[in-house]
């Protein structure tokens, strides 16, 4: 059934309506197969509607790349509705990776050497979105015509239209230069608009280019203040300011024009004084020019005066009620912070009241600035404030204020005690996001300053009674009290209230921070240094009590925990590759039942299996001692076995296959592999080798470990592989004459 | 220069998007919704300027519309953001009253209005009568 093709406005509305994300994606699709099939066999007529609809599901994220010839076709097409649709297309969906888009470039041609000035608008448009760097060769002088023709309409987009074009093949600004003086002549706000742009980014891109238009700045000058004086031309006027937007772009170009250039600046002094002080600011317009008017005198070359002038503007904007205006003060403050750092210290406090924004862009910036503020004299002041915005800043700001904090702590703190004990407030506060270095940094300090020793690892000790959650404080103060311990211990100190520390305090609040489980192993490990230091400083009599404390939590439970991983990843390896072997030898011991199955669980059970790998270091062959049997022999290779039953485990049998060589060949490649019946388990650890070295050299020795919990008569089949005097040998037995004590 | 202009609403839909630097397809959707991410997370009286990535964002809400133009380093906010007034001070009079419908439903006069305003990312006509002019001679070609 065939569903007929939507009008735009319909596909709208649908695509509207759908409720969810699937059901959108179903309209969409149809729409595209409708619009695919059209493109195909419709009617030409109709295809611009066809495109405007692709273009509005491209412009909501569905592909559309099957509509780029059908742009082509429309371009080249008579009729302006089709031109514009296919132009439009051509701007969104093509772009210099497609290779179709070299194909516009004679459409282009076409359209801009025909007369009608809004199909050459339409053309300089795409041209200036998507050219690439050969249509701009092809194309340029086509445009720089155009640059000089009538109609200024024409003539606004032509000038834009070179902008793109140089920024894509530099070498074209050669064509473009000479044509600027000239252009500068207009009086239609578009074309001077688009002019100073072309100026700047011709000034930009060459410095040749720079020297002739610095000669310009006069006439510049002069448009901008026929701009200004000649009353309020309703024409471009934007809430009492006369065509804002070309004042901004003058003021750049003077800028550029103006930075390391004496001659341009003085020229240019008076005029940025006059914008500066009867800009009207009570509307955003007029401040967006005050800004840039700020902007360019501080990067030019400008009397002190001026410097002055805009530095204070700038504290004016601090405190003007509006967001948008403070956000930029602050930006450009910054940037002059390094040049004009007197003048800008004299609105610190504006700045500082900045931190208290709830914006964060805001505080960002006042944090920055503030930083960059602090210097010998207003330290104190400053890092006090900077610590109270610490406690309240958002968590993305905290990083960088405490690293600020310390830094400028660094660079400026006026005495050790004031530096440690800012250090310390910022740990406190925010010890989480504190660079690494801080801790390193601090117990340097601390350990350089002698006399603050007492101090310090007392008001240590105070903050980590309190809390032993922020790393970087508790290792430092771990590390305090571990080298001072003694003198925390003296009870006087003239610098805070005389605190009466017990040993057993000092004792316990260390063990507390080894067994919480916020600690680091890094934190830890301070601890423990701190532990073991004390336990030389402190007296005698308490030493046996710390001693017993040293084999504490941290080493023996990560031990246990990789002995247990060893263990259980060294069983299922050996066992695994016996287990296809093995299945044959199974069947010939289980007789009864013949079709295949999987060989009895050789990974026995993991609580089974800790409990007996732990046994095993310690638990000596113990009991009766059962002989050992000898089970093969041939050609001078012997096969022992000898059996032992762990007290413990009345479960578990453990034999070592032993074999020995007497003869006068090495047994290489040896295996040995073993089977029981169903209702044991068996586990084969790795043999010590798998060569036996001639004329009885080192036994290998392999350890079997069975376990029968049914107390079933033991069966055991052996299967040997080895070569021996250069021969492969394989050897399947079953061992006979097990004696009675291994199973029962 | 300007980066890219965004129409989107609250909900996320995108009304219009135009890209003076090419970005491919996926990472548009990526951006857009980031953009309006951050932007429907500042409240009121928080500034309009917001740094995103690489770009400043300069963003304006009228009802449910948020306007976002990302902007390079280079360019003067406050121009940006008287800009956007203006963009949809034409608008207005084009549409007498726009609403967040004209624009979807008149998607091709829109982009043929932002087209007058800005090529290639400068800003080029910000006169109202000048910028409707050509439009008002292809709609009174249309209907005849």
């Amino acid at each position: 059934m065939v569903v007929p093709s939507l009008k735009l406005q319909d596909l709208i509305e649908e695509i509207r309506g759908a409720k969810t994300q699937a059901q959108e994606r179903e309209v969409i699709q149809r729409e595209c197969a409708h619009i695919r099939a059209s493109f195909r066999d419709g009617d030409p007529l109709q295809r611009h509607r066809q495109l405007a609809k692709l273009l509005y599901v491209h412009m909501l994220g569905y592909p559309a790349h099957f509509g780029q010839m059908e742009c082509l076709k429309l371009i080249a097409s008579p009729r302006f509705i089709d031109k514009r649709v296919g132009y439009l297309g051509a701007m969104l969906l093509l772009d210099e990776r497609q290779d179709a888009h070299l194909l516009i470039t004679n459409s282009i041609k076409n359209d801009l050497s025909q007369g009608i000035q809004a199909v050459q608008g339409l053309a300089l448009c795409t041209l200036s979105a998507m050219g690439s760097a050969e249509m701009c060769r092809d194309l340029a002088t086509e445009v720089e015509r155009l640059l000089l023709g009538p109609s200024p309409y024409v003539r606004k987009k032509a000038v834009l239209t070179a902008v793109h074009m140089i920024r894509k093949v530099p070498e074209l600004s050669d064509i473009f230069l000479p044509v600027c003086a000239k252009l500068l002549h207009e009086r239609h706000h578009g074309v001077l608009l688009g002019t100073i742009t072309l100026i700047t980014e011709l000034c930009e891109r060459s410095p040749a280019a720079l020297e002739h238009f610095q000669k310009v700045v006069p006439q510049l000058v002069r448009i901008f203040r026929t701009l200004v004086t000649t009353g309020h031309t309703t024409e471009h006027s934007i809430s009492g300011v006369s065509d804002p937007f070309l004042q901004v772009q003058i003021l750049r170009l003077l800028r550029i024009l103006g930075r390391n250039h004496e001659e341009s600046s003085e020229s240019m002094n008076d005029l940025l004084a006059q914008v500066a002080t009867n800009t009207d600011t009570s509307r955003n317009s007029g401040s967006a020019v005050l800004f840039e008017t700020v902007l360019t005198i501080m990067d030019i070359r400008s009397a002190a005066g001026l410097r002055v002038l805009a530095v204070n503007i700038l504290g004016r904007f601090l405190l003007n009620s509006d967001k948008n205006i403070r956000y930029v003060a602050l930006t450009s403050l910054l940037r002059l912070v390094q040049s004009d750092h007197s003048a800008v210290q004299r609105h610190r406090p504006t700045v500082v009241e900045c931190l208290r924004e709830p914006d964060a862009s805001l505080s960002r910036r006042a944090l920055e600035l503030s930083l960059a503020l602090v210097n010998n004299s207003n330290v104190r002041a400053m890092i006090q404030e900077l610590q109270g915005f610490l406690e309240f800043c958002p968590l993305d700001l905290r990083a960088d204020c405490a690293s600020g904090i310390l830094l400028a702590a660094e660079r400026f703190a006026p005495t050790k005690r004031w530096h440690i004990d800012t250090i310390l407030r910022v740990l406190t506060t925010a010890g989480a996001h504190v660079r690494d270095d801080a801790v390193a940094n601090l117990t340097q300090l601390i350990g350089g300053a002698q006399e603050l020793h007492a101090y310090s690892v007392r008001r240590l000790y105070n903050a980590l009674a309190q809390d032993i959650s922020q790393q970087p404080l508790v290792q430092v103060a771990a590390w305090c009290i571990g080298e001072y311990g003694d003198l925390l211990l003296e009870g006087s100190c003239e610098e805070t209230e005389p605190l009466q520390v017990e040993e057993e305090e000092v004792l316990a609040l260390l063990e507390r921070v080894l067994q919480s489980h916020m600690s680091l192993p890094a934190t830890r490990g301070y601890a423990l240094t701190a532990l073991m230091k004390l336990s030389t400083r402190l007296r005698g009599d308490n030493k046996a009590a710390i001693l017993e404390k040293m084999p504490l939590v941290e080493r023996g439970g990560p031990q246990v925990d990789e002995e247990a991983k060893e263990s259980k990843e060294a069983a299922p390896v050996s066992t695994d590759p016996q287990a296809s072997k093995l299945l044959d030898l199974l069947d010939l011991l289980d007789g009864t039942s013949g079709d295949a199955q999987q060989p009895p669980p050789l990974d026995p059970s993991p609580e089974g299996t800790l409990i007996h790998l732990l046994d095993l270091p310690c638990a000596p062959p113990a009991l009766a001692p059962i002989p050992n049997l000898k089970v093969f022999e041939r050609e001078g290779l012997q096969l022992n076995l000898s059996f032992v039953r762990p007290p413990g485990t009345p479960a578990l049998l453990l034999i070592t296959v032993t074999a020995t060589n007497a003869s006068e060949g090495d047994v290489t490649h040896f295996v040995c592999q073993a089977a029981v019946p169903k209702s044991f388990q068996l586990q084969l650890q790795a043999p010590s080798g798998d060569t036996v070295p001639a004329q009885g050299g080192l036994p290998m020795t392999q350890l079997l470990r069975i376990l029968n919990p049914n107390k079933a008569p033991l069966r055991l089949k052996l299967r040997l592989t080895y070569n021996h005097f250069g021969q492969s040998v394989q050897e399947i037995f079953e061992v006979n004459n097990l004696p009675v004590e291994t199973w029962q | 220069m300007i980066k890219f202009f965004l129409m989107v609403n609250k909900q996320g839909q995108t009304r219009l998007s135009k890209y003076y630097e090419h970005v491919e397809i996926n990472k548009r959707i990526l951006l857009e919704t980031e953009v309006i991410k951050s932007c429907l997370s500042r409240a009121n009286e928080q500034c309009s300027f917001i740094e995103y990535k690489d770009f400043k964002l300069i963003y304006r809400q009228y009802a449910a519309l948020f306007i976002v133009v990302g902007v390079n380093d280079t360019e003067n906010e406050m121009a940006i953001y008287e800009f956007i007034h203006n963009f949809v001070e034409v608008l207005d009079e084009y549409f007498s009253r726009v609403s967040e419908l004209d624009i979807m439903f008149n998607l091709d006069k829109v982009y043929i209005i932002l087209d007058e305003m800005v090529l290639n990312g400068c800003i080029v006509e910000t006169n109202r009568a000048r910028i409707l002019a050509p439009l008002l001679i292809l709609d009174k070609m249309s209907e005849s």
